[in-house]
């Protein structure tokens, strides 16, 4: 009875279509069923993701540490010899972790260095715009479902769209320099000096993600009781009182879900500025994942064994941030 | 109070605009230009011809120079406006033009040649959205084929990844198994690292499977999410187990309890997931990338990153080829956004 009520809201042919489908595997899955007994079906309903997970997943997962103990420029394992750990020995073959020209792999370090401090920026500021755009949103705003949609629709542009409004716009002869230049202004290098660039990719990754963690946060303050709130005007508190008082803390659980979120994609940063700076100008944009592709797939030497190496040690850190952010959302479901 | 005034700064509830209220449109309104201006900008300037392109400082509408057929003459002939000695202006169209002189001709009577100092000339032009750019951008960009592959690519791996992920939650979540649990927290621990750590042996496995540029190669891997089947398992966790028993009772195949039972009553969570899956897939960048070398089989992502490379200078086109490699996902978002949106705030990931 329930099967029939539940598919009564396809349309008719659709209906007919699904129910033969689901017949003419259900012909061959019954004597399947006979054959293989109750206790080995869970298994039948694991298995197709199980194996495509264990293929492409896992085991790359585990033939990483593979290249990561062996040298050498062949691609296939088989032809790769065991050197121990000699390739985190070179990438950590420094005098001064703190000056990258120091290291042997130099470039690594600055990879470092650059995703460290692109890290911190890009995640207070964007949290902090979110948070903003999230309570402004919380209001009594007319228009809000536009807004939500106009600040959420750069999160569905691909990486290379992105980057390449971003070039157009911050181009030498571009918008940018345009609109400086009519006011009066000189011209500014943004993607040719280092810093300028460092400062456009943190604003252009903010720009192009900020949408997704107000979502989020806009949920959280939305789930906040609005009883509280008359019951704190009625004690007399202050807006700005109340905010410290109730949303603060209320939201406190969503926070730090959104701050490590926010982490862990901001330490794995590669696509858009693959697109947008290619990691330019010189190092100034080189960030960690974008030296494991570069080590990996697009230097003419190969270095797989570096490349794996300097992958492990950064899934260590993204495991210490992913653990805190399952404790956070323990702590949130409490 | 004038009414009129009144009106406009009535807000729900009847009460009046203040000033926070003032600052949060403020706000909301800046908000827009600058996360809508930039895509406003790039469809502007897809219509421009090659020359306003290069023009600096850039002007926001897409102009373009007039021209007239003027008898007499084959081809249609620019307009421009030219100031004369005594302060008259005349629009005059040019037939040719020989170092600071410029031979011109009044549309009205093309039998005169008036000769006119270049600087005392301004060219007349009006906004023009022309498709030259989309037109001749086609010719190179398989726009088509790119397309094909996209939507083959995010359709297909979008409805494997509802079916496997959908199985493999449902054995996970209505079962109890040997393995079950070891099963459950590998796939929740390989959340934590990224695929992109992990390119060399993923492209080693691919290339010993033989997929290397075959679009199978972009659909399958990808497909196991553990995030797709987590979200599912915690969705089918709630549907009691009840009526799969009575399901059993009246004779139902496992299979059919899976099919016709828990699919249909977790169709919002699979909608979500069917969203999210087409969103990761449709902008998937990294990926097609490495696997795909041959133009034939690129995604639109992937065709457009090739395109810039081979246009550098010629951003009309370039810029072109990027408003229609974004169409689709707006088109789509446009139709969906409030699933979209509040699919996204209920269950936080992306």
């Amino acid at each position: 009875m329930k099967s029939e009520k539940s598919t009564g809201s396809y349309s008719t042919f659709a209906g007919s279509m699904g129910h033969s489908f689901i017949s003419i595997f259900d012909f061959f899955l019954t004597p399947l069923q006979k054959l293989i007994g109750i206790k080995g079906i869970p298994y039948m309903f694991v298995l197709p993701n199980l194996l495509i997970f264990g293929i492409f997943i896992l085991y790359p997962m585990l033939l990483n540490f593979v290249y990561a103990f062996t040298g050498g420029a062949a691609f296939f394992p088989d032809q790769r010899s065991f050197v121990g750990f000699r390739n985190f020995e070179r990438i950590f073959d420094c005098q001064n972790i703190m000056m990258p020209n120091t290291c042997r792999e130099d470039l690594f370090w600055r990879a470092v260095h650059n995703t460290i401090v692109y890290v911190i920026a890009q995640v207070i500021l964007m949290v902090l715009i979110a948070l903003i755009t999230a309570l402004v949103l919380n209001r009594n705003i007319k228009w809000r479902g536009f807004f939500r949609s106009v600040y959420f629709y750069p999160c569905l542009l691909s990486p290379i769209v992105v980057g390449l409004i971003w070039q157009w716009i911050l181009m030498d002869s571009g918008l940018l320099n345009g609109i400086l230049t009519s006011l009066g202004f000189a011209r500014q290098p943004f993607l040719v000096r280092a810093n300028w660039a460092r400062f456009w990719v943190i604003l252009v990754s903010v720009w192009s993600q900020m949408g997704f963690f107000m979502l989020i946060l806009l949920a959280g303050l939305q789930s906040i009781p609005n009883d509280l709130y008359e019951a704190a005007s009625i004690d007399g508190a202050t807006n700005w009182k109340a905010f410290i008082g109730i949303t603060l803390p209320l939201l406190m659980p969503t926070m730090t879900v959104v701050i490590v979120l926010a982490l862990i994609r901001a330490v794995q940063v590669f696509e858009i500025i693959y697109a947008f700076t290619g990691g330019g100008p010189g190092t100034a944009t080189l960030y960690l994942v974008q030296f494991i592709y570069n080590y990996g797939f697009a230097s003419p030497n190969r270095q797989f064994g570096v490349a794996a190496a300097a992958s492990l040690l950064m899934a260590g850190v993204l495991i210490v941030l992913t653990l805190a952010q399952l404790a956070a959302r323990r702590e949130e479901a409490y | 109070m004038n009414p009129i005034l009144e009106f406009l700064t009535r807000k729900r509830g009847r009460k009046k605009l203040n000033f926070s209220d003032i600052l949060s449109y403020t706000y909301l309104m800046l908000g827009v230009l600058i996360m809508f201006g930039p895509v406003l900008w790039l469809i502007m300037s897809s219509f421009k011809s090659s020359i306003e392109i290069a023009r600096f400082p850039p002007r926001f509408f897409p102009y373009r120079q007039q021209t007239v057929v003027v008898e007499g003459y084959e081809e249609p002939l620019q307009l421009f406006e030219v100031t004369f000695e005594d302060g008259s202006t005349r629009e005059l169209a040019q037939v040719r033009r020989v170092g600071i002189e410029a031979q011109m001709v009044d549309p009205q009577n093309p039998d005169e040649i008036i000769s006119v100092n270049i600087n005392q000339r301004e060219p007349v032009e009006s906004i023009y959205f022309g498709l030259e750019n989309y037109i001749t951008g086609v010719s190179t960009f398989n726009f088509g084929r790119f397309l094909w592959n996209s939507v083959i690519v995010t359709v297909a791996a979008t409805l494997l990844t509802l079916l496997v992920n959908s199985m493999a939650a449902f054995g996970l979540a209505k079962y109890k198994f040997p393995g079950r649990q070891t099963i459950f927290l590998t796939m929740i621990a390989t959340l934590m690292v990224p695929l992109s750590v992990v390119m060399v042996p993923i492209f080693l496995v691919i290339t010993r499977v033989g997929w290397n540029n075959n679009l199978l190669g972009i659909i399958v891997p990808v497909a196991a999410t553990p995030t797709g089947v987590f979200l599912l398992r915690q969705y089918m966790l709630t549907i009691p187990n009840e009526l799969m028993d009575s399901a059993r009772i009246d004779g139902a195949s496992e299979w059919r309890i899976y099919a016709q039972i828990i699919l249909p009553l977790a169709k919002p969570a699979l909608a979500v997931l069917a969203i999210f899956s087409v969103m990761w897939r449709w902008n998937d960048f990294l990926w097609p990338l490495i696997v795909l070398s041959r133009s034939e089989y690129f995604t639109l992502q992937v065709g457009l990153a090739a395109f810039q490379g081979e246009h550098m200078v010629q951003w009309n086109l370039t810029l072109a080829m990027t408003v229609l490699t974004l169409l689709p996902i707006t088109i789509v978002f446009a139709i969906l956004q409030r699933h979209i949106t509040t699919g996204i705030a209920t269950t936080g990931l992306k």
